[in-house]
């Protein structure tokens, strides 16, 4: 497959009180078309910092990043962002929120934010406001916004993390059950290890800051996964110790 | 049924208080029992100069505080969002805000006259700055993360003016013309007082002059503070619309 996003000696730093705080050291990978990626690392470690960075909204010190080969430069609507506090405006409705980011010259773009509303399971919730959507609906009205712009690309920066443990494992089925449907690249930053064997085909584990790679594991697992399975479980275990967690069962 | 449970207290006291001011007038020649005042109300309701005086106030009120919003609205937004305005026209409006309407009033007079462009001024004057300032503020306030998600959808400036920093704004904005409109009601009473031949601070002033007639003046005083009332809940219904439900509601 080919190489979707591409990370070379990205480099970031902010000035403090201490001096400059190096939170990325020198970090690169790649991400393949239709690959799904999940980052998970200790928190402070500046994996938002480093989301924030492939996404656009952050210039790298150093180094470069490249989408489809081309430099990043700035966001732009081929990925889009999901975040853990959401931004879904909370002064449009369900539908005026899924069509914000569709150009006006689309054709039929009320029967697209119809079907985005009823692929995320928020039919009959479009004249409703977000207040008066619980967290979860919320969460669904930011991933049809974000999927009906068909983007190729979506960064989730910890996107369940506000939910509750059900709720969590809830939305995490819905977005397989949509990625089925849509094939994207998925770039999914969590500190959830479950999580990450759940949805991921590749788990990236970074060390505290400055953050490198600290290992690598692939989750080859076909869909859907059992995580208690015992394959699973095992992995699980190999990860948390790459983030210094050693269970004793 | 549950508004009434709530209004209770406050009736009571009003009721204590009309009491306490009817049991201390009725000693009194010269300043009016609260029978007088209704009394002294009901004259001026049946010859109409109490509706005539009402308008007048209410007109210009209309006027100094639409203007005001016509300009300050615009240019809040302007200097929220465009770092350079705000610098540069900043430290004027700040120097400006603090200076009462009130010392406005001869200069007024002397630009305007003594007709209504002089109180319609002082209401703009009063009513301007802090819708300015709200607004400014409300631009300032916007969380990042609704920016951020309308830069990455790269929508075009004007969806992302309607869609994003006007109604993010507005919660502020009505603040402001809330705080802006009860200022240009105190300012247009204190500028009829001076200058004018009919409004509700003119009736309050003429009718001591003429005559002593306090119970007017009390009613003239009790009809600005209803009115006042009035147009304060008008602004709160501004607050209950649904657009704007999400800043209110927590």
């Amino acid at each position: 497959m080919p190489t979707k996003i591409s990370l070379h000696g990205i480099r970031k730093g902010f000035p403090s009180d201490q001096g400059r705080l190096e939170v990325i050291q020198d970090l690169s990978f790649d991400v393949a078309d239709g690959e799904f990626v999940a980052i998970v690392g200790p928190s402070g470690c500046g994996k938002t910092t480093l989301m924030n960075i492939i996404a656009g909204f952050l210039a790298a010190d150093a180094g470069e990043v490249r989408v489809d080969g081309v430099p990043r430069n700035g966001p732009n609507r081929k990925g889009i962002m999901i975040t853990q506090q959401g931004s879904v405006f909370p002064w449009l409705t369900v539908r005026q929120n899924v069509l914000f980011g569709l150009p006006d010259d689309v054709p039929n773009r009320e029967a697209l934010a119809e079907e985005y509303a009823e692929l995320v399971g928020l039919k009959g919730f479009e004249p409703n406001y977000p207040h008066e959507l619980s967290g979860g609906m919320l969460k669904r009205a930011e991933i049809a916004r974000a999927l009906v712009v068909k983007p190729e690309i979506l960064y989730m920066d910890e996107p369940f993390s506000a939910l509750d443990a059900l709720m969590s494992l809830r939305m995490q089925n819905e977005l397989l059950r949509i990625l089925a449907k849509e094939k994207h690249t998925v770039l999914l930053i969590t500190h959830d290890v479950e999580e990450a064997i759940h949805l991921a085909d590749r788990v990236l584990v970074l060390s505290p800051r400055p953050a490198k790679i600290r290992a690598e594991f692939a989750v080859p697992f076909a869909h859907p996964r059992r995580v208690s399975s015992p394959d699973a479980q095992a992995l699980r275990v190999a990860i948390l110790k790459e983030l210094g967690v050693t269970e004793s069962v | 049924m549950r508004k009434l449970k709530q209004a209770l207290p406050s009736i009571v006291v009003i009721t204590v208080l009309v009491a306490v001011w009817w049991l201390v007038a009725a000693g009194s020649t010269i300043f009016p029992t609260p029978k007088l005042v209704v009394l002294g109300t009901l004259e001026l309701a049946r010859d109409g100069t109490l509706w005539d005086h009402i308008g007048a106030s209410l007109m210009r009120v209309g006027a100094g505080f639409g203007l005001a919003v016509l300009l300050a609205i615009p240019l809040g937004l302007w200097m929220g969002w465009v770092h350079g305005a705000f610098i540069t026209l900043n430290p004027i409006f700040q120097i400006l805000r603090p200076i009462s309407p009130i010392a406005w009033i001869p200069l007024a007079i002397l630009w305007f006259g003594v007709g209504n462009a002089s109180p319609i001024y002082l209401i703009f004057i009063a009513s301007v700055f802090p819708m300015i300032v709200q607004t400014t503020a409300g631009v300032h306030t916007i969380e990042k993360r609704y920016l951020r998600a309308a830069e990455n959808f790269g929508v075009p400036r004007k969806k992302l003016f309607l869609q994003v920093v006007f109604p993010a704004t507005l919660p502020q904005i009505i603040v402001g013309m809330r705080i802006g409109l009860g200022v240009a009601w105190l300012v247009v009473v204190a500028a009829e007082m001076i200058a004018l031949r009919s409004g509700l601070g003119y009736l309050i002033i003429d009718s001591r002059n003429a005559g002593n007639r306090y119970d007017l003046v009390v009613a003239g005083m009790i009809i600005i503070g209803l009115i006042g009332l009035l147009l304060d809940g008008l602004m709160r219904m501004l607050e209950g619309m649904k657009i704007v439900r999400w800043k209110y509601a927590h």
